[in-house]
């Protein structure tokens, strides 16, 4: 499933994420990152903080969605959604979050067409980005650790790409920086990984790790009237 | 042009109330839209074009002549959030919940044609909220030559170029200008300012167009816009009414 996996985590896949900065473009607003070294800062904070929570919830998706161990319509989906919700404080950064996972799921019911995408579309809450994603990657007929990886690098090149387009950074520069958090990334995907269990009773016990800097970032940039990117 | 939509809009059209009556959630109607009509939405059509080419101006012309007669709303996609969207809700030419603006992300061309998600979504909201619509306008943010959209997002396109811009333009060709359904040339009042020859803007679009139709506009007059909007009228089903 090797092919699948990159295809999933292609940022060419139609899945909204370019529109999104993920609170980065408020920070340059705020001269708080300048440099390809602040992007990797920024982007390292943002993975070891809601980049992990939203991996772990993404891997606990695609457990429950693609095991087999929980028959499909078993599956808690609006138990998921307010896990997540549960997590993410700023109601900016949950409505980006619910615009990303719709685009996503919108994407993934025709790409890889399943029973499991279908009952998430029609829950009763709106998906974020990493229960679509979880979901979308059990459709694909790939793992909880593929999902967690995705979320994850998908994060952090997401950022990435907005820095290229909002500071005219080298984008060879910022590859190289997107390099040097691999460790990061795969280590944070191992970890968000071990919560991917089929089992509901054990959701709670999933991380909620929260940045309250993207959450301030994520308030202040839609307070904004000027703004490129949709978060 | 748009068979299927023939029907459609000949049933959507004969519906009296038209336009800010159908302001407001009308669930009921959506499905039997949906059922009686047979097809699956209302006519959607991209306005594309380079930065200040006059998108904005035009939709707001056709906005203006058709909202009494025909179901619509507008998605804009300015670089800069609302300012498109303000200009519309300024003209007062469309109630201003029918105007959705979709931010991009520095890339305009991607929402239109890579990654039409988001716009898809304001769409979808639009057509949902105030079903039955008969069209939805989609203005592109300013973008270059070769931005065109997608079919997925759009059944057909508008491609605005302007005289200021340099009589050479058209024969640039760009996949804007040489595949979009209706070419038009705006601005064609400050042709002697800048230099610019309309005869050889309608020449060359000729040369790179083929038989794909053009027109010439003045989107502050209002000179010219009755073709685009035949165009628009021909591609609901309904007859000319303008001019």
């Amino acid at each position: 499933m090797r092919a699948a996996l990159l295809l999933l985590a292609d940022g060419r896949l139609p899945s909204g994420s370019h529109a999104h900065s993920a609170g980065l473009e408020q920070a340059v607003t705020d001269g708080r990152v300048r440099t390809v070294a602040d992007v990797e800062l920024f982007a390292r904070g943002a993975l070891e903080t809601a980049g992990f929570t939203a991996a772990a919830l993404s891997a606990a998706t695609c457990a429950m969605a693609g095991a087999g161990t929980v028959p499909m319509d078993a599956v808690p989906w609006e138990r998921l959604c307010a896990e997540a919700a549960a997590r993410q404080p700023s109601a900016v950064a949950r409505a980006a979050a619910e615009a990303q996972g719709r685009a996503l799921l919108r994407t993934g019911r025709r790409v890889w067409p399943a029973a499991g995408l279908e009952q998430l579309a029609a829950c009763t809450l709106r998906p974020p980005l990493p229960v679509a994603l979880g979901a979308v990657a059990a459709a694909a007929g790939l793992q909880p650790a593929d999902a967690a990886l995705t979320v994850l690098q998908g994060s952090a090149a997401g950022l990435a790409s907005a820095a290229v387009r909002l500071l005219g950074l080298d984008p060879i520069e910022v590859a190289a920086a997107l390099a040097r958090l691999t460790d990061t990334v795969d280590r944070l995907a191992d970890e968000a990984a071990a919560f991917a269990d089929a089992d509901p009773a054990r959701l709670a016990l999933l991380p909620a790790t929260t940045g309250p800097l993207l959450d301030v970032l994520a308030e202040r940039h839609d307070d904004r009237e000027m703004t490129l990117f949709a978060s | 042009m748009h068979p299927d939509l023939l029907e459609q809009n000949g049933h959507g059209h004969s519906d009296e109330g038209h336009g800010h009556s159908h302001d407001g959630p009308a669930p009921e109607h959506a499905p039997a839209a949906a059922v009686t009509q047979g097809v699956r939405r209302p006519l959607r059509i991209g306005v594309g074009g380079p930065v200040g080419s006059g998108k904005t101006a035009l939709v707001a012309a056709l906005c203006r002549a058709l909202a009494d007669d025909v179901a619509l709303a507008v998605v804009t996609n300015d670089i800069y959030t609302t300012e498109d969207a303000q200009f519309l809700r300024r003209a007062g030419v469309l109630a201003e919940e029918r105007i959705t603006a979709v931010r991009t992300g520095c890339c305009p061309h991607t929402a239109i044609r890579d990654d039409i998600t988001a716009n898809l979504d304001a769409v979808e909201d639009l057509e949902a909220r105030f079903a039955p619509l008969d069209l939805v306008l989609v203005e592109s943010g300013g973008d270059n030559l070769t931005a065109t959209f997608s079919s997925g997002l759009v059944d057909h396109q508008v491609f605005v170029l302007d005289v200021a811009g340099g009589d050479k333009v058209p024969r640039k060709r760009g996949a804007g200008v040489v595949r979009a359904d209706l070419l038009v040339i705006n601005k064609t009042d400050l042709a002697p300012y800048v230099g610019a020859s309309l005869e050889v803007m309608a020449r060359d679009a000729r040369l790179v167009r083929g038989p794909g139709p053009f027109a010439f506009t003045n989107c502050r007059t209002g000179d010219g816009v009755g073709e685009v909007l035949d165009y628009i009228l021909a591609g609901l089903g309904l007859k000319p009414v303008i001019n």
